[in-house]
């Protein structure tokens, strides 16, 4: 039963979701629950060691152990050891080392593949792992970025002669551009930011079934992914398997966050042994392989100098990345930084931009999307040097922020990035949450707290941020060297009986699509909520697509259902003013009705019209039966979500505890769909971009050992660590896209980290603290406050 | 190999399980009960938890053979003609999005309102610590035990 009347509209509704029924009871489809008749499970050896040379590698005697059917390394699998592929070469010369799925002769990182069993079951396969012997060398591991880019230092590639994977430069306004700005300058303030490795930490582990399945014995794949179409591409081009016979189901997904967005080692291998052998092959991670094995993100020291005058105004920027590609490349590891790099002047006015990026090699896991990509890096570093500019210049620094950043009235603005704004309205946004964080009071207590000297200090930090979403025109993502379009697709096909099927390119995985793009489609067509079936992450089912990842679904996807639900309309309307007898123009359409202008009592409703375009026989000329229609929509550009954020500190200076007090976040998203879903993503954003600042880090040793390889060692925050959010928003409806939507997937983790760090630098700036590392630990708050103290900072 | 009895979600079940054999893989490998999950393997995460003779428990962190002669519930048997009010709580207030921490986070709530009918926000926050979630922040998840929280004291 829909929970709608009849004459209400479904978009800007928050209903409840139609997922959860099977959630909430255990019925869910997960990779893992897919047993079939006859399957070898995998297990796989990896290398404990960060960088080594494979001296011995006998598998033979794993086959010895109980069930065991096969065993492999690099040598036995031959040509069928594909190589993982990257889409995104950002230059010409950029350094592209081959990715062997298993390793061949040398392991660059602790987790890097290096033998496989086949058994009967998942047991027998890890117990058959102790049955393979291996003998290492070690080489001389390289950790630190700067170390590796140092004159002499030990290589990850030895045949590549460098650990540099290249540099990329922007310069929008010339080379001199920046220099000039400078000379102009009052003020120049320069802070090295290190945006630290974090671990993705989806719920549910990676998981691949691959099996030879039907009478045409196609290849089925089932997958945790984000991106079973553009998984079906690569899988192809890596294995030889035409893709028309391919079939890549991703089920129910238990979490991306981009860790899923990837075509990894062991989906590549489950697909070339189910080929060669015939049979289902399975594997399921453990949460230890998921540490080291699934690409991790971030991993950034950013070198941040702004210009400005001494009253404040910004000249402009200079940003000097140096950023950890990992051991090899993936999907798009070379490309997350430049997904940052327009996003660095934020939401502010100046004269010259400056970008420089060095990708790195170390012997650490490989990097790529992590919840934010690139944006999330650059917003910290612009949002923390503003705050240290203001606090050098003696300005509020919301007034800092107030006088540069774009005013409502002057978008659609070009940035000195070179990007188009669309819309925004950072006045309203920040007025709002001003007022609900109570700001004004909150200062007073601080002055009060600092005058007192209490011992529990009050820090107050902002984030004024925005972000580039709706990846994208395909032909930017082309001029960028990305080797994949933009665009999104859906199907919508209304059923003899009434009921839709809306089949879309996009790949939920705990976004709500199934409900959110049947409201969209309710909208249009005018048929009720729950008599929309939304059919999504099944190559079979939905070929074109191009999934879900940097919060595109909806301000891409969802122009694609809206031209499809037009133009069934658009059909029905023929129809139903044939068997009407007037003309198509004479119709009005209404709420899933169409009716003669004048003469409402001749009414025809879509499902009846739906009826007659089944059995056709009363169509008019030439029309095709049936009632459905495709579209595929490139984005026009992106769109630019904002939002003010601000959290309010405790930081007690006797022992570096520091405690949330309140975070408020005014976010702008465009047109929402259903808020309620809107404000579950940005309460998951937030936990993850807070548990950047205050918890998190994947931390290795020197020589390449992952000290944060489970979830005991790892600090995912739970329920105790985060306090409640108060979440509000604004709306300046994006003005790319007829539905005026933007996106949200990832505003919180994009926005969140900055303002808890310049929270706990406000609490502490009296003591002469002017930094603090991630993650600000009690630890480190303590020891960064000691060492201010001391002056030593 | 070992002869266990367990009772799951009203249905008894005699097996023969490996004497290693976790309670979780018995569970969604031997006897097909799927709904319950693996998020970790250092008991850490509590996607696994079940109840066990009426308690909450990681059933990553018991052996089959050590819940020989004990009932166990687990997601899919927790509803009965309806759905419990903890599950009709977070559909209400959102309090799930992939759905993989769900069912344990689902089972812990239950519990936890067992335990205590009547928690304040920080006594729900400490009682789910065992529980991780990586979608929502907890932030409905919170919302939601407090409102299964106050529909079961209204008899709901
Ligand atoms: S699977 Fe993580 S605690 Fe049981
Ligand atoms: S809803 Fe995805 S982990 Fe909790």
């Amino acid at each position: 039963m829909t929970e709608l009347a009849d004459h209400v509209a479904a978009i800007g509704r928050p209903i409840k979701r139609k997922e959860d029924a099977r959630l909430l009871t255990g019925k869910t489809q997960w990779t893992d629950n897919i047993q079939l008749p006859g399957a070898l499970h995998m297990a796989i050896l990896r290398s404990p060691m960060g960088h080594a040379k494979i001296t011995k590698l006998d598998v033979s005697g794993a086959l010895k152990y109980p069930g065991v059917e096969a065993a492999y390394s690099a040598t036995e699998l031959g040509d069928l050891n594909g190589s993982v592929p990257c889409v995104w070469p950002v230059t010409d010369d950029m350094v592209a080392p081959d990715f062997p799925a298993l390793a061949k002769g040398e392991v660059r990182h602790m987790g890097d593949c290096v033998a496989l069993v086949l058994a009967h079951t998942a047991a027998q396969a890890a117990d058959a792992l102790e049955g393979i012997v291996v003998e290492y060398a070690t080489l001389p591991a390289v950790i630190d970025m700067e170390a590796a880019i140092a004159d002499g230092s030990p290589l990850v590639h030895s045949d590549k002669g460098t650990n540099k994977c290249y540099t990329y430069h922007l310069q929008p306004q010339g080379d001199s551009a920046y220099a000039e700005a400078k000379a102009k300058a009052d003020v120049v303030v320069k802070r090295r930011f290190i945006n630290q490795r974090l671990i993705p930490a989806f719920m549910e582990p990676r998981a691949v079934v691959a099996a030879p399945m039907g009478t045409s014995g196609e290849l089925t794949i089932w997958s945790a992914t984000q991106v079973p179409h553009v998984l079906r591409v690569l899988l192809t081009l890596v294995t030889g398997v035409p893709e028309n016979k391919l079939r890549v189901v991703a089920p129910d997904v238990g979490g991306g966050f981009g860790g899923k967005l990837q075509c990894y080692r062991e989906e590549i291998l489950c697909v070339a042994l189910a080929n060669k052998l015939g049979r289902p092959i399975k594997w399921t991670e453990t949460r230890s392989e998921d540490m080291v094995a699934t690409h991790h993100g971030r991993d950034q020291i950013q070198d941040i100098e702004i210009a400005a005058t001494k009253d404040g105004k910004l000249l402009g920027l200079k940003v000097d990345l140096i950023a950890n590609m990992g051991a090899y490349l993936q999907i798009i590891t070379p490309g997350i930084p430049l997904l940052g790099m327009f996003m660095y002047p934020g939401i502010y006015k100046m004269d010259a931009y400056d970008f420089t990026c060095i990708g790195v090699f170390t012997n650490t896991t490989p990097t790529d999307a992590y919840r934010g990509a690139g944006r999330p890096e650059s917003t910290y570093a612009i949002e923390r040097i503003m705050d240290e500019l203001a606090n050098e210049i003696g300005m509020e620094p919301m007034e800092l922020r107030k006088k540069n950043w774009i005013k409502h009235e002057e978008f659609p603005y070009t940035t000195v990035a070179g990007l188009t704004y669309d819309s925004g309205n950072y006045e309203a946004a920040t007025e709002k949450a001003l007022a609900l964080f109570k700001y004004d009071e909150l200062r007073k207590e601080q002055e009060k707290r600092r005058a007192s000297g209490d011992k529990v200090q009050l820090g107050i930090g902002i984030s004024t941020f925005t972000e580039m979403c709706g990846l994208a025109p395909s032909r930017t993502l082309g001029a960028l060297k990305y080797v994949a379009g933009g665009w999104e697709h859906c199907t919508i096909r209304v059923l003899p009986t009434g009921k839709v099927e809306l089949v879309t390119g996009t790949s939920p995985h705990g976004q709500g699509h199934e409900t959110a793009w049947s409201q969209i489609a309710s909208d249009t067509l005018g048929i009720p909520v729950d008599d929309i079936e939304v059919i999504h992450g099944d190559t079979r089912t939905s070929p074109y697509g191009m999934d879900t990842y940097g919060s595109r679904s909806l301000a891409v996807g969802g122009q694609a259902i809206l031209r499809a639900g037009e133009k069934v309309v658009e059909k029905a309307r023929l129809i139903a003013a044939h068997q009407l007898e007037c003309s198509p123009a004479d119709l009005e359409f209404d709420h899933g009705t169409f009716r003669v202008k004048g003469d409402p009592s001749k009414e025809k409703a879509i499902q009846a019209v739906a009826f007659e375009a089944f059995t056709a026989h009363d169509l008019p000329d030439g029309l095709e039966p049936t009632l459905q229609a495709e579209s595929t929509v490139d984005p026009q550009d992106f769109s630019y979500p904002h939002g003010t954020h601000l959290c309010a500190m405790e930081v007690d200076t006797e022992t570096g505890k520091s405690v949330m007090r309140s975070y408020v976040c005014v976010d702008d998203i465009g047109i929402q769909i259903n808020p309620l879903i809107v404000e579950g993503q940005v309460h998951g954003g937030l936990a993850q971009g807070i548990a950047q600042a205050l918890y998190e880090g994947a931390v290795y040793d020197s020589d390449g050992q992952l000290l944060t390889a489970s979830f005991a060692d790892y600090l995912v925050p739970g329920a105790p660590d985060l306090p409640s959010f108060t979440t509000d928003h604004t709306v300046t409806p994006s003005t790319t896209n007829p539905l005026g939507t933007k996106g949200v997937g990832e505003a919180g983790a994009i926005a969140s980290t900055p303002a808890v760090i310049n929270a706990i630098v406000d609490a502490l700036r009296p003591f002469g603290v002017n930094d603090m590392p991630m993650p600000a630990h009690p630890m480190t708050v303590w020891r960064t406050l000691n060492a201010a103290r001391q002056g030593g900072k | 190999m070992t002869k266990v009895s367990i009772t799951v979600d009203g249905v008894l079940h005699e097996s023969e399980v490996e004497p290693r054999t976790l309670l979780v893989h018995y569970l969604r490998e031997q006897i097909g009960k799927v709904g319950t999950v693996v998020g970790c393997d250092t008991s850490s995460c509590g996607a696994c938890t079940i109840l066990l003779d009426g308690r909450s428990a990681k059933s990553c962190s018991v052996l089959a053979v050590q819940a020989d002669g004990s009932s166990v519930t687990t997601i899919e048997g927790l509803a009965g003609e309806e759905w419990h009010p903890v599950q009709a709580a977070f559909k209400e207030c959102h309090g799930l999005q992939c759905g993989y921490c769900t069912p344990g986070m689902v089972m812990s709530a239950v519990d936890l309102l067992g335990e205590n009918p009547n928690p304040t926000e920080a006594e729900i926050r400490e009682g789910l610590e065992g529980n991780l979630c990586r979608c929502t922040g907890y932030h409905n998840i919170v919302k939601s035990v407090a409102l299964a929280a106050q529909n079961m004291k209204g008899g709901k």
